[in-house]
């Protein structure tokens, strides 16, 4: 079963759900299918009950923070009453993204991994995803560690705390624009971006 | 964001029928226990001996595995994943380099391979010899059944040491191959272990296997239904125990697996008795695969000759490879934005998923039984927190 | 029979018990500090800088480089490199390390930096008595510490050392040849004496 026809199945037995192809480029070929958040539980569930894909084993979150990108795009623009051609640089920003990534394996069929993608809207506010813990058991203590370690909050889990930081702990570590806490410690062999710290620690608390 | 808080005052049962007041006794298991395998705790509420409720607590050894490796090059994970689960240190490697040939589609010598299965199937000897020594020690067998254990396992490290240089953290995988090839006599050092292996293990049976305190303890405790296992995708032995017949050796065929005869034991109650021995007969099945192995391994590079071992930095795109490691599925998941470092990494840990079902083994069996069903599980706490 | 298998346990332990006074297989423990295993030759601890002939000074190895220190996964070690060049071990005039400290504190004996390093100048060693009571400066290793002699090496890890010299020989052999007859000055003898001219040795000391 290839992925355009899980996708053509999907689109026929899960109504207005919005599907897309995921492709990879690297030599694994692992493409993924993306699924909106509004219709993933019921994606999931059929995927679950009627394409066989009962073994979900890995759960993961991704963070792809806002990103601008720049294109050089020749434009022609009078100057001076002139029409000439200028490079101009067009930027356009991609908005972030939180990127939770479900890989599915059939027991049955012995085929996998599909990796089942869900984003969320923004990275700050709009962080809601439904909980595919209903749906594969094995899901519980992942998606806790995404929720503990990206910020995503998942709706409709049973027992949604924190996995691995303790619950007093404010931020998300595997954010990428995490900062780490200024708890640095004397190491005699400090250079590049340890130095870097230590050279600001030294800075607001003094030498150690 | 709301975080469901633990109750922290067990509520008052009904009065027993003298008229005394019971209430029910929440106790922590660990971080600090002896046999939580580590800093593992559980926070536990009891009805008398019973276990009414079990919540387990992590994190006690979280470093951030995962954010470590993304500011590390490839290579450099590489000895970190010793780490994870330092008990089996091959098999990680194993993993992590799969993954990454996977990710840039590297090709793997064919005596490397057979070295990988060779060192994979050693540390799933040592694995399995090392569990049930810690499961029987956890029962109160104290000593001497874990110290014929260690007896084994330490001619495995030894082996290990003789090849890699060291004992548990091997760090002997490389991407497209291995990193040493075997000093001179290993093989028939290695071939001389795996052969008198069987004796240890008729030795082992012997001693515990009819043994009626132990089947008392561990028949019909923790049973785990098949579909339950399936759902929360425990996988390895834990899962072959409950009758579910997923080995990724057979399932993926990868590396070179196909080639060797060997069978997938299973269990048909899922208690912890099955869990038991079912690692007996992985180890008999693996001493096969490595007789087997020892006897065709060809001559011939151990590395993929194209491979640099600095500045690689593979296309973007992602891969997830998985292994069956001795705990179960060892995954890695892996994206690459064509920099020299992974954009993405993360470990599926065996361990920790294999843990998802702990409550529900749990609920309803006395308090001294948590103990071997947690011990029958095979945790290692470096990858359960990673 | 109810305690049949208790009693067959008891006869295997019996057995590895009484076992263990004939059989050298069974009893396998060593009084630790004053009875040793030999050492396996693979072995490996903490990194060593390699120096050849008698002076450490002279015939290190090590040309300063800094791909160990890059490539070093907890970043343990710390290198400066010279101002000035001084002959090295195949004659050219090489730069060498100012200053190389390995911190045995955080280093996690990978050996990652033994296989990056393109003048085998590091490799590993097998001491593992490295206790001290200063936690910081006392597991610090300098450049003095570090540097051990080849003939060390060849104690230590005879098989790769073997090979390693034979390797650089080729090396050298080869970057004669490649040397115009009378063009230029004779280089340095490689490893056997100490190298003729003194250079300066700043910020040496230690």
């Amino acid at each position: 079963m290839d992925l355009e026809t899980i996708k053509s199945t999907l689109e026929a037995n899960v109504p207005d759900c919005r599907l897309e192809v995921i492709v990879n480029p690297s030599p694994s070929g692992q493409h993924s299918l993306l699924v909106d958040a509004e219709h993933a539980f019921a994606v999931a569930s059929f995927l679950r009950s009627s394409a066989g894909f009962n073994y979900c084993s890995n759960v993961t979150g991704i963070d792809w923070p806002a990103k601008e990108l720049s294109e050089k795009v020749k434009v022609k623009k009078i100057v001076d009453g002139v029409e000439t051609e200028i490079d101009e640089v067009s930027k356009t920003m991609i908005p972030g993204c939180l990127e939770v990534v479900y890989h599915l394996f059939s027991m049955s069929e012995k085929i996998g991994p599909l990796p089942l993608r869900m984003r969320t809207q923004d990275r700050a506010e709009g962080v809601h995803l439904p909980s595919l813990t209903p749906v594969w058991r094995s899901a519980e203590l992942q998606e806790r560690e995404v929720f503990d370690l990206f910020g995503v909050v998942f709706d409709g889990h049973p027992d949604l705390r924190r996995l691995l930081m303790w619950d007093e702990f404010e931020d998300h570590p595997m954010r990428r624009d995490y900062v780490n806490p200024d708890d640095y410690e004397y190491e005699p062999t400090a250079h590049d971006d340890v130095l870097q710290r230590a050279n600001q620690h030294r800075s607001t608390v003094g030498e150690r | 964001m709301s975080v469901t808080a633990y109750p922290t005052t067990p509520p008052i049962l009904e009065p027993a029928a003298d008229g005394s007041e019971t209430q029910l006794l929440e106790i922590s298991m660990g971080p600090q226990h002896p046999s939580t395998h580590g800093v593992f705790r559980m926070n536990v509420v009891l009805d008398g001996e019973r276990v009414v409720k079990l919540k387990p607590v992590f994190g006690y050894l979280h470093r951030n595995h995962e954010k470590i490796a993304e500011n590390e090059t490839y290579l450099g994970s590489m000895p970190y994943t010793d780490r994870l689960d330092y008990i089996c240190s091959i098999t990680n490697n194993w993993a992590y380099a799969l993954a990454v040939e996977k990710l840039a589609g590297i090709q793997v010598p064919e005596r490397a391979e057979y070295l990988r299965v060779i060192t994979g199937e050693l540390t799933r000897l040592q694995n399995h010899a090392s569990l049930i020594g810690f499961l029987l020690q956890d029962m109160g067998s104290s000593g001497t059944p874990l110290m014929y254990a260690f007896r084994e396992r330490e001619n495995i490290l030894d082996l290990f040491e003789a090849l890699t240089g060291s004992r548990m953290m091997c760090n002997y995988m490389r991407f497209g191959g291995c990193r040493v090839d075997t000093p001179a006599g290993w093989l028939e050092q290695a071939q001389k272990v795996v052969t008198e292996f069987p004796r240890f293990l008729d030795e082992y049976e012997n001693l515990l296997v009819g043994n009626e305190i132990l089947m008392e303890r561990t028949q019909g405790i923790g049973v785990l239904s098949p579909e339950l296992a399936i759902d929360s995708a425990i996988s390895g032995p834990m899962a072959r125990a409950s009758g579910v017949n997923y080995d990724i050796r057979k399932v993926d065929n990868y590396s070179i697996y196909s080639r060797f005869s060997f069978r997938v034991p299973l269990g048909s109650h899922g208690d912890v008795y099955d869990r038991y021995m079912i690692r007996f007969l992985e180890m008999r099945e693996s001493v096969k695969i490595l007789n087997e192995a020892m006897r065709d391994i060809p001559a011939g590079p151990i590395v993929d000759p194209k491979m640099r071992i600095r500045g690689f930095r593979p296309k973007p795109g992602e891969a997830y490879g998985r292994i069956e490691s001795p705990k179960g599925e060892l995954g890695f998941y892996l994206i690459s934005d064509g920099s020299t470092n992974p954009y993405r990494y993360r470990v599926r840990p065996p361990s920790l998923i294999n843990l998802t079902v702990l409550e529900d083994l749990c609920l309803g069996v006395n308090v001294a039984d948590v103990v071997a069903i947690l011990g029958s599980i095979d945790i290692v706490l470096g990858e359960v927190d990673r | 029979m109810v305690g049949e298998g208790i009693l067959k346990g008891l006869a295997e332990t019996a057995r590895n018990f009484f076992g263990s006074y004939v059989s050298k297989e069974r009893l396998t423990t060593v009084q630790y500090p004053e009875q040793r295993l030999p050492r396996i030759e693979a072995a490996r601890s903490f990194p060593f800088l390699v120096y050849d002939g008698s002076d450490w000074q002279q015939g290190m190895r090590c040309v300063g480089c800094q791909i160990c220190e890059k490539e070093c996964p907890p970043k343990c070690i710390l290198i400066e490199k010279s101002k000035d060049k001084k002959p090295d071990a195949v004659g050219k005039q090489q730069f060498y390390p100012a200053v190389f400290d390995i911190d045995i504190s955080v280093c996690m004996s990978c050996q990652i930096c033994v296989e990056v390093c393109p003048f085998d100048a590091i490799k590993m060693d097998v001491d593992v008595d490295l206790p001290t009571d200063n936690r910081f400066a006392g597991l610090l290793l300098d450049k003095q510490q570090l540097a051990k002699s080849n003939e060390y090496y060849h104690g230590i890890h005879p098989t790769e050392a073997a090979a390693v010299d034979a390797a650089l020989a080729a090396e050298r052999a080869k970057a004669q040849a490649k040397k115009p007859a009378a063009a230029t000055p004779p280089a340095a003898p490689p490893s056997a004496a100490p190298v003729p001219e003194a250079q300066p040795v700043g910020g040496e000391s230690k």
